[in-house]
């Protein structure tokens, strides 16, 4: 049996020629893609203006990082007073008066937050 | 964010894969869908989407043709065309055959019934092997261009582009017999 075709690919290269886009096509998309360009470029330009000139935005680009400071400063004092918080039964019972309570109470404090402090940064 | 003298040079880089590759999208998508009407809402529909996501994919390609993946946006569009309508492909062989094939006045019925018959046999392929045979034979593209559309490994697509032909010239013969008859 012998194929109709011998060369089956030429063939295939001619039925399955490029086809031209229509002009009316090539205009409809330049038209739209060219729409979409200037769109995007006005609200680039909008958005970084507004970047600049509005306080809003601040914060992005400068504030955030201060905030980070201010939470996770907030976040190891909890933890030092937290820590401190546990030993007060401890320090009640060894302590003689009121001033001898406070003067313990903050040097497990000041002992906690050293111990945060070399957890946070260890190789300091 | 792009910055403004970046966004520019994206547009410009956009517009050159635009005029380079438009014929290449237009002719996948006619022989993909067979008609020019969804030819064009399915090319128009490529560039739109290629050019939202153009900015990554040149990131990526690293400094590879992006003919691949634009190809690669229409085959996707093209199956959910087919999903959204639960319809296959159907070539109009006039204009297919007509369009661009230079025939002379000596057997140009002959020619154009082997281009109908070749045609007709592309569209009994299953989508994979016609998809393969449109990007091979309309667009040019080779084994590694087909890959990277098709999401294929080189190997696994040479095969996938010799059964392809392998079964076209089966349905071809059988056409030929039947026509005989």
């Amino acid at each position: 049996m012998s194929t109709p075709f011998p060369d089956i690919e030429a063939r295939l290269r001619d039925a399955l020629a490029p086809v031209d886009p229509p002009i009316h096509l090539q205009q409809r998309l330049e038209t739209t893609l060219d729409s979409i360009v200037e769109l995007a470029a006005d609200e680039l330009e909008a958005w970084e203006l507004d970047a600049i000139k509005n306080p809003r935005n601040w914060p992005r680009a400068a504030v955030g990082p201060a905030a980070a400071v201010v939470v996770g400063g907030g976040a190891a004092v909890g933890l030092v007073l937290l820590r401190t918080q546990r030993r007060r039964h401890k320090r009640r019972a060894a302590a003689r008066g009121a001033r001898d309570l406070f003067a313990r109470t903050l040097k497990d404090a000041g002992r906690e937050a050293l111990k945060v402090f070399d957890d946070l940064a260890p190789h300091r | 964010m792009a910055t403004a003298p970046d966004k520019v040079k994206l547009d410009a880089d956009f517009s050159e894969l635009y005029k380079a590759h438009l014929k290449d999208v237009y002719s996948y998508a006619y022989y993909r869908v067979g008609n020019h009407h969804d030819a064009e809402d399915l090319t128009e529909q490529t560039f739109l989407q290629a050019y939202r996501h153009f900015a990554r994919a040149q990131e990526e390609s690293k400094g590879r043709p992006l003919r691949p993946w634009l190809i690669r946006i229409a085959h996707n569009l093209a199956a959910n065309y087919y999903r959204d309508r639960s319809r296959r492909p159907q070539t109009n062989i006039d204009d297919a055959g007509a369009l661009s094939t230079p025939h002379t006045t000596e057997g140009l019925v002959q020619d154009r019934d082997d281009l109908a018959r070749i045609l007709r046999g592309v569209q009994q392929l299953p989508d994979d092997r016609r998809e393969a045979l449109i990007m091979r034979f309309a667009l040019g593209m080779d084994n590694k261009e087909i890959a990277r559309a098709l999401d294929r490994t080189d190997g696994a697509t040479k095969v996938l582009i010799h059964r392809a032909i392998r079964q076209l010239e089966d349905i071809v013969q059988a056409d030929a017999n039947g026509g005989s008859d």
